[in-house]
């Protein structure tokens, strides 16, 4: 069965960047290029045709950092609805954090949430395996066999690894099985019962606070260890100036390491939390203006390689509670599109170092065969119409959780059609 | 004049005019508890509910009392009665109570933001009677109607409030109170316990007891937390006592007749020495006396903007 999507602008990051038609059959990219027929030639059937005149067609975005809940909280997101949110946003590739119960620490519950992304038939799952055993911090899992399982990634997400000397023994470890070592920078000791930044509106609110600083120890400490041990480190969802700072310093020495922001981090500042709005609770926390502008220029400059969504759903009654007791977390994946076309907007990004950085980027970080419409990768594409204007609407997310601060947001940019493997697995009504 | 919200969740959102109006009308509820009969029928009919899922006495007996000498209905949940929170939200246990027509819900909560929760999601009036490290409007309410009797004008007046303003609602509620007025205020304590960019709400913040003592027209000391020693926050209370404590010599270091304030209760010897708590210059007994007329102010105020 052969694709063709005619009349769009493709920019495909480093490769393409203007008017051009994407043949696609048996799920690949056949080629991309001016007035493209099949090349089946006589005989054949023909293509199905996808008119993507006055739209841009993209790789299909990877997201770095997703929580698709499945197993162990289905009631907050399975795979099978957060993949339908991933490609409804225009993600074709999902790499999910392993904090489900059980913890994602071992081959079975690899292959069980591979075989769950299959059945769903909607983005590709890339699961992110535990870097200790439950995640709590001590012994580590068994990294080798999570590789041969099919995880990509490991980290321990939301629950950091405290003890230095695990974490130094994991970096180590991965190396040999060429895995990078993500890291959610928190001390716990520092941010110990904080829910919000902590500055002047966490001062106002009376909420404990987590100081920029609970971050940006941990993310010296990891650039020091990666330095050590030659690890591919790479460091989630940032949220503060020194942080970009250190990277920045990092990667001019030479320092393998790659990092992500959020695009709630570079949208919104602490004062969302005003009137104890547990949607604008999440972990890093919202920051300040100034933080907001470091991450830009670290976006700007290379600093920062990839935007990631930290999609991170939960149900109403979860949110529904006193703001310390709200669990942290907004979902991503449906919202990500828009806003980081605002930083084209700007003039931080110009539009293909925006796609770069949802797709191409993010890809290489992992070193997923993923992010190009080069000939022969798989048929993953995105079609957006960039002038579209829509409102965010919660009840209409494809999220199985309506947790997301920008509800009635008038955005600009929307997916209108998503191709998995040369399948069309979502188009706007 | 009225108050324009229903609710009084926060001194931050009151105006300074408002303000004044509450301290104003307490001013007349304040001969009523010098009658014989203690009675007036401005909330016959009323339901005022109490609603103290934190321990608290004084509070408490004072929103209970103020109900009572405005003729409402009063109801009291304390913690250990109030087996109806268990597995419920805090929202549903008062919609429930709602349902039931109370008028006014008086809430005092551990978590910040409780009262602003539920005063968004009842159309009862919410009165904040505490809520976390957030703020406690009724105390400094009553804080600036003591200072007001004893005839200071709140323009120029030096207060330096000193303790752990981090952890402290009284502390917040006291610095909109008295900076919404014209005063000047100081916040005097080890950076420990001072929160950050406190600043920003337009106060000096001093480290050194002795410097911040210096020329103050009140001083309100703030109780120590006992249980906080282990959180690294002071190293003995023995410590505390000695650079933080309020002791008679330092009391001289302050202008010639300061008033000395605390919101209770006292650890004597720890944040304040006893000569200091009994001398002339404690108005501390004040506050207690005064807290019931602010408080069927608040009550009445909020009681004619609901209907």
């Amino acid at each position: 069965m052969a694709i063709l999507i005619k009349g769009g602008r493709v920019i495909d990051p480093g490769r393409v960047n203007g008017p051009a038609d994407v043949l696609i059959e048996q799920g690949r990219i056949v080629s991309v290029g001016q007035n493209l027929v099949s090349s089946r030639g006589r005989g054949a059937a023909h293509p199905t045709i996808i008119d993507a005149a006055g739209k841009v067609v993209l790789p299909g975005f990877v997201d770095l950092h997703a929580h698709l809940r499945e197993p162990g909280f289905e009631y907050k997101e399975t795979i099978q609805t957060g993949t339908a949110a991933a490609v409804a946003g225009g993600f074709t590739s999902v790499c999910c954090m392993p904090n489900t119960n059980p913890v994602n620490d071992n081959q079975s519950v690899t292959e069980f949430i591979l075989e769950r992304a299959r059945n769903a038939g909607n983005a590709h799952v890339f699961p992110v395996g535990a870097i200790t055993k439950g995640s709590e911090g001590n012994e580590l899992a068994e990294i080798g066999e999570l590789r041969k399982a099919g995880c990509v990634a490991i980290s321990d997400d939301g629950r950091p690894v405290i003890n230095s000397l695990v974490m130094r023994r994991a970096m180590e470890y991965a190396l040999v099985f060429d895995l990078p070592v993500i890291d959610h920078c928190e001390d716990l000791h520092l941010a110990e019962g904080g829910c919000m930044h902590e500055g002047i509106v966490s001062t106002q609110l009376g909420l404990p606070g987590i100081p920029a600083a609970a971050e940006e120890v941990m993310v010296a400490r990891n650039l020091s260890l990666a330095h050590l041990t030659g690890a591919r480190l790479h460091l989630a969802h940032l949220s503060t100036a020194g942080s970009v700072r250190m990277v920045r310093e990092a990667k001019s020495r030479g320092i393998g390491v790659t990092a992500e922001v959020c695009p709630h981090h570079f949208s919104l500042t602490e004062d969302a939390v005003r009137g104890y709005n547990t949607l604008a609770k999440m972990n890093p926390p919202l920051r300040t203006w100034e933080d907001i502008q470091a991450i830009k220029e670290g976006l700007s400059d290379g600093t920062i390689d990839a935007i990631a969504t930290d999609h991170a759903p939960h149900a109403v009654q979860d949110k529904q509670q006193e703001f310390a007791e709200a669990p942290f977390g907004v979902v991503g994946l449906e919202t990500a599109l828009p806003l980081t076309l605002t930083l084209v907007d700007e003039g931080v990004l110009s539009l293909e170092a925006a796609v770069a950085k949802l797709s191409t980027e993010p890809a290489r970080v992992f070193r997923l065969n993923k992010g190009t419409l080069a000939p022969g990768a798989d048929a993953d594409v995105v079609v957006v119409d960039l002038e579209a204007y829509w409102e965010v609407d919660p009840t209409r997310l494809r999220s199985r959780s309506r947790n997301t601060p920008f509800a009635g947001w008038k955005v600009k940019g929307r997916v209108t059609t998503t191709l998995v493997g040369g399948r069309v697995v979502y188009e706007a009504v | 004049m009225s108050l324009k919200q229903k609710d009084l969740v926060s001194i931050e959102s009151l105006s300074a005019d408002e303000l004044r109006l509450i301290l104003e009308t307490a001013d007349s509820f304040k001969e009523v508890s010098g009658r014989e009969i203690k009675k007036v029928p401005a909330l016959r009919g009323k339901t005022v509910v109490n609603l103290f899922l934190e321990p608290s006495t004084r509070t408490r007996t004072s929103f209970e009392l103020a109900a009572k000498r405005l003729s409402a209905d009063v109801i009291t949940f304390s913690p250990s009665s109030s087996s109806i929170v268990k597995g419920e939200t805090l929202l549903d246990t008062a919609r429930n109570i709602e349902a039931m027509q109370a008028d006014i819900i008086v809430l005092r909560h551990p978590a910040a933001g409780a009262a602003e929760t539920l005063a968004r999601g009842l159309k009862s009036s919410v009165v904040n009677a505490g809520d976390g490290w957030h703020e406690h409007p009724t105390q400094a309410l009553v804080d600036l109607f003591t200072l007001r009797e004893k005839h200071l004008d709140f323009p120029g007046l030096r207060v330096a409030i000193v303790g752990d303003i981090a952890h402290s609602r009284v502390a917040r509620s006291n610095i909109y109170a008295l900076t919404k007025l014209g005063a000047e205020v100081r916040a005097v304590g080890p950076p420990t316990m001072i929160p950050s960019a406190l600043d920003r709400l337009g106060v000096r913040v001093y480290h050194k007891l002795d410097e911040g003592l210096r020329g103050a027209n009140v001083i309100m000391m703030l109780r120590l937390q006992l249980e906080r020693q282990g959180k690294a926050l002071f190293p003995t209370i023995r410590e505390y006592s000695q650079f933080y404590g309020l002791t008679p010599e330092r009391l001289k270091l302050a202008e010639p007749g300061v008033w000395v304030m605390h919101p209770g209760p006292i650890n004597r010897g720890v944040e304040i020495a006893p000569e200091v708590v009994d001398s002339f210059s404690s108005v501390i007994l004040d506050q207690a006396a005064n807290g019931i007329a602010v408080r069927m102010a608040v009550l009445y105020l909020l009681s004619g903007a609901n209907t």
